[in-house]
């Protein structure tokens, strides 16, 4: 008989089942989950109450103990600080928002919490989710559980390092060019950003609107369908790029599959019939070969589940990253303008009129990513450079966004590297900020498309760190890609290694 | 010289032309903001009326009011402009403070309402001026800076109040023309119930582009006279602004463009800011706003439940009454003055008549009191019955306004009994007329004898002495008559 495993060990289904079944009660788990944070030495955390969060355990007891048997009940979690919450001060990871308190609460935040999820905090990330590394965060790096000398991933790196660091069962991610996939890679567990509308982004601190988008982090496909059903869903009267789809239960078939798995007739070529798209731009020299060798044995693997591996074409992956650098800080320039200093966040203690209150307050609150992407931004949208900047990357968005749907009469899911490297070192890239935008080149293209990715751990690469499987599936197919992650994680154990810096 | 240069050359002002286009805000009646549920009313405290979207909060959103699109529409089809399928919101950017988002949304390449027309009447003269486009916008907050030693309130209740601004091609040839089109605009716009067009709250704001040229000349540079709110400070500002910019012009100055107020206190306009300050507003359409999709239906549906235009109504009064196109115009002035026409004409079943009354002595009466037709002091029933007893020959013309003067004043309210106790009545008896006309004739024989002669004109003196003797109380043409058969 082996010891029953710690709480913090359980998934997200494991524990919902245990407090269902009264074995715990949420305040103990909270309790458990908010010891565990409070040594914690990872920087994920900008903000705790235990009292808020014991408070909601209680509630969700109450019903507990009324009877109510929903999936998520009870069960913990934490919030990346871009989602604005009535009682955690909001951030957004920037001095300019330091001690904000927002009046509502985020609709994927409220929405969690009406599925009784108990809220530990809120998490560390880049500022105003503009980094790739959490090296940008106002406050303090967060760092990698697995290797503490680097960096977690970002913008959600406070949320990938909580989520393997065990300090969380789940987390909230936001990505608007990777910032859920690359973090969850590089920490070695599970996160998907649905196709672009599917969460509403009412109550999100925006980024790039086009392309912000909430999604789930967790252990497991099968924790990420859960939450993503109750994140999920048409929030019309808030947030008009909402998709006007119903919500989706995405893991009520990942359980009847994992329930057939363990059955007597579990069939051999689950995927049989699923192809899977290989761009060779995702498969060039510019991927590091440790990467590459983790991805092709995850590809292998897929292949004994049934699943035929094409070779496909995205011819316009490169350009994915100037378009990208245009476009998110053009927004971004135009979303951040009201950050001013006049009605609420940080303004200077001095100045001598208007503009001097404006210059200095903004100087002042913002941090050197936030400034450059504002200065970028503002450049390209100025008269005389629009068509050449701006219009001209609206434009090859399109086609990038056609070159998927070619792509796509040839295969089910495209599959490749999340990162083209394992997490690097703390301070490595800071210097260089063009060395970071170009790591982000294999999930700027889905983001750019509006499609729905995931990152699947799929094994070690270079110092033992972790590396992720992209999976890129087609507008709505969120129920595809995590079923096809899901199967895999039935044959695999890369998501359930822990780091050493857990415990 | 053509008829048409000379009527071009008759508005010359010291031999320049003036060329006016007009930017006009006009406030839409929504119950709540173009994208906030925050109530439009006017004369709240302060940001009360304000929600987390036009407070600019992180996270916040905005969301299309569909009313304020409905009420875009109704302007649209008001003006027979088109009704884009498709049409995109923009981000103007410029920082400051009553601008929350530090962006206003507006429509900037695609509006909503493309071209179109508004006509009316100036001098007898039917006016046409184009429009080029309609946009929905969002209004700013307001700056308080009284109130505030050393600091500025900001008052954000306005911020976000839907606005359809409404652009013409520089069409106006005169500072009376553009008021006029002001007028017709607010006009349609008050008429559809799309704006309660009351320019002291800043619900229809006009700003005026003026330049002036030399007949013939390219386009001169404009001057952009801002927040004109009321039509007589419109005429005053541009009447000024024309003065001014050939006065600059014959001193040898160039104009610059420039943004100018209008001081009524001083009767002069100023300048704002000059080209060089302009901004870069950097627009681009706004991602957290999808294209504005208005099907044909919806657009179908709106004219169908439209109340009837203005100049739809113009027209059937034109056809159905057989008024001149000025009358029905004239008429068409608001819903209330044309409703109140309509039951005149219809009681009295004499539209000629109930039209020179509304438009005359009505008007004058209303105007002098400043009263509004819906108070007047005559009712249209007794208008009706009055223009009855002049259609009858009861009373002539200049009895029925004594009568009209007595209804106005209240000194009774009905039509006969004013006429009865006035001895207002026309002589009906022809016998007692012919009388009174054998008596003018025996009078006058020297008139007969030169009517007799050919010498018609001799017939008017006639008539004036027969119109004396009766004390107007004669009817002008049966008198005319009775002479005629007489004299032979």
């Amino acid at each position: 008989m082996s010891t029953p495993p710690d709480l913090h060990d359980l998934s997200v289904v494991d524990l919902a089942a245990k407090l269902a079944a009264g074995d715990v009660s949420s305040v103990e788990v909270t309790q458990h989950f908010l010891n565990r944070i409070k040594s914690e030495q990872l920087g994920a955390f900008l903000a705790l109450d235990a009292d808020v969060s014991l408070a909601q355990a209680k509630a969700a007891d109450v019903r507990l103990a009324a009877g109510e048997r929903t999936p998520l009940l009870g069960v913990p979690l934490a919030h990346k600080d871009v989602f604005v919450t009535r009682d955690f001060a909001t951030t957004a990871g920037s001095k300019m928002l330091a001690n904000y308190r927002s009046p509502f609460d985020a609709t994927v935040v409220s929405k969690l919490a009406q599925a009784g999820m108990v809220s530990l905090g809120k998490l560390n990330c880049d500022e105003f989710a503009m980094g790739s590394g959490n090296e940008n965060s106002a406050y303090f790096p967060a760092k990698n559980p697995w290797d503490t000398r680097r960096i977690p991933g970002g913008s959600s790196g406070g949320s990938a390092a909580a989520v393997a660091a065990r300090l969380t069962p789940a987390a909230t991610g936001t990505d608007t060019g990777g910032s859920i996939r690359q973090p969850a890679s590089l920490t070695g567990i599970t996160g998907i950003k649905p196709t672009y509308g599917r969460c509403s982004r009412y109550g999100m601190v925006a980024f790039a609107s086009s392309l912000d988008q909430a999604g789930p982090m967790a252990r497991s496909a099968l924790d990420c369908a859960l939450l993503l059903s109750a994140m999920a869903g048409p929030d019309l009267d808030r947030d008009s790029t909402s998709l006007d789809m119903p919500a989706v239960d995405y893991a009520t078939d990942l359980i009847a599959a994992r329930a057939y798995k363990t059955g007597d007739s579990a069939p051999k070529h689950p995927l049989k019939g699923l192809r899977i798209g290989l761009p060779k731009q995702f498969f060039g020299a510019g991927c590091a070969p440790d990467v590459l060798l983790a991805v092709r044995s995850a590809l292998a693997e897929y292949e004994k589940l049934g699943a035929t591996l094409v070779d496909v074409d995205l011819p316009l992956t490169e350009l994915s990253i100037p378009v990208y650098y245009v476009i998110a800080p053009a927004e971004a320039s135009s979303n951040l303008s009201r950050f001013d200093g006049v009605r609420y966040g940080h303004r200077a203690a001095h100045y001598t009129d208007l503009n001097d209150m404006y210059k200095k307050s903004r100087s002042e609150g913002f941090g050197d990513e936030a400034t450059r992407r504002i200065m970028i931004g503002t450049y390209v949208l100025s008269h005389g450079y629009y068509d050449a900047y701006y219009l001209k990357a609206q434009k090859i968005r399109r086609l990038i966004a056609q070159d998927f749907q070619t792509a796509f009469t040839q295969c089910d899911i495209i599959a490749g590297p999340v990162s083209p490297t394992v997490a690097w070192k703390i301070g490595e890239n800071k210097a260089d900020p063009v060395a970071n935008y170009l790591a982000d080149i294999y999930t700027l293209s889905s983001s750019l498309a509006g499609l729905p990715g995931m990152s699947v751990p799929a094994g070690f690469g270079e110092g033992g760190m972790p590396v992720g499987l992209q999976l890129i599936g087609n507008y709505f197919k969120e129920a595809q890609l995590l079923g096809a992650a899901h199967q895999y994680q039935m044959v695999t154990d890369w998501h359930d290694k822990k780091p050493g810096a857990s415990s | 010289m053509s008829q048409a240069t000379h009527v071009l050359l008759d508005k010359l002002v010291n031999g320049y032309e003036v060329v006016i286009g007009f930017e006009t805000h006009t406030q839409l009646t929504t119950q709540s903001k173009l994208f906030s549920r925050a109530s439009t009313s006017f004369g709240a405290e302060p940001n009360t009326n304000a929600s987390a979207v036009d407070f600019a909060l992180p996270g916040a959103l905005p969301v299309m009011n569909k009313g304020a699109v409905q009420r875009a529409i109704e302007f649209g089809l008001a003006v027979n402009g088109h009704i884009a399928e498709s049409s995109v919101f923009a981000r103007k950017n410029y920082f400051y403070p009553d601008l929350p988002k530090g962006y206003q949304i507006s429509q900037f390449e695609i509006p909503v309402v493309q071209g179109g027309a508004v006509e009316f009447f100036l001098e007898g003269e039917k006016k046409t001026v184009r429009l080029v486009r309609a946009h929905l916008e969002e209004d700013a907050g307001k700056s308080l800076h009284e109130d505030f030693a050393d600091m500025t309130g900001i008052d954000l209740n306005r911020a976000g109040t839907p606005l359809l601004e409404i652009v013409t091609e520089p069409d106006m040839r005169s500072t009376a023309e553009a008021v006029a089109y002001a007028k017709e605009l607010h006009k349609i716009v008050t008429w559809i119930g799309i704006c309660d067009g009351n320019m002291q709250e800043g619900s229809f704001r006009c700003d005026a582009n003026v330049s002036v040229r030399k007949p013939g000349q390219p386009l001169g540079t404009r001057r952009e006279i801002k927040n004109l709110n009321s039509f007589k400070f419109m005429q005053q500002a541009m009447d000024y602004e024309v003065r001014w910019q050939i006065e600059q012009i014959e001193d040898g100055h160039a104009i610059q463009q420039a943004t100018v107020l209008f001081d009524p206190d001083t009767g002069e306009t100023r300048s704002m800011r000059s080209k060089e300050d302009a901004a870069d507003y950097r627009y681009f359409p706004d991602p957290d706003l999808p294209p504005l999709v208005i099907g044909r239906d919806w657009v179908e549906k709106t004219r169908a439940e439209m109340s009837e235009l203005p100049r739809v109504m113009a027209a059937r009064f034109v056809a159905d009454y057989g008024l001149p196109e000025y009358d029905a115009g004239q008429l068409t002035q608001s819903k209330a003055m044309a409703a109140y026409f309509e039951a005149v004409a219809a009681a009295s079943k004499q539209p000629k008549l109930a039209s020179n009354w509304v438009m005359g002595e009505l008007s004058k009466r209303l105007n002098s009191d400043e009263k509004a037709i819906e108070s007047s002091a005559v009712s249209s029933l007794q208008l009706a019955r009055l223009i009855e007893r002049i259609a009858d020959s009861t009373i002539s013309n200049s009895a029925a306004k004594q009568v009209f003067d007595a209804l106005w004043t209240g000194e009774s309210t009905d039509v006969d009994a004013i006429i009865d106790a006035k001895g207002l009545k026309q002589i009906s008896d022809s016998g007692e007329l012919e009388k009174i006309i054998d008596t003018v004739l025996a009078a006058n024989a020297k008139n007969v004898e030169e009517i007799r002669a050919g010498n018609t004109k001799a017939m008017n003196a006639l008539v004036g002495q027969a119109m004396k003797a009766t004390q107007g109380k004669a009817n002008p043409a049966q008198v005319n008559a009775l002479l005629k058969k007489k004299i032979g």
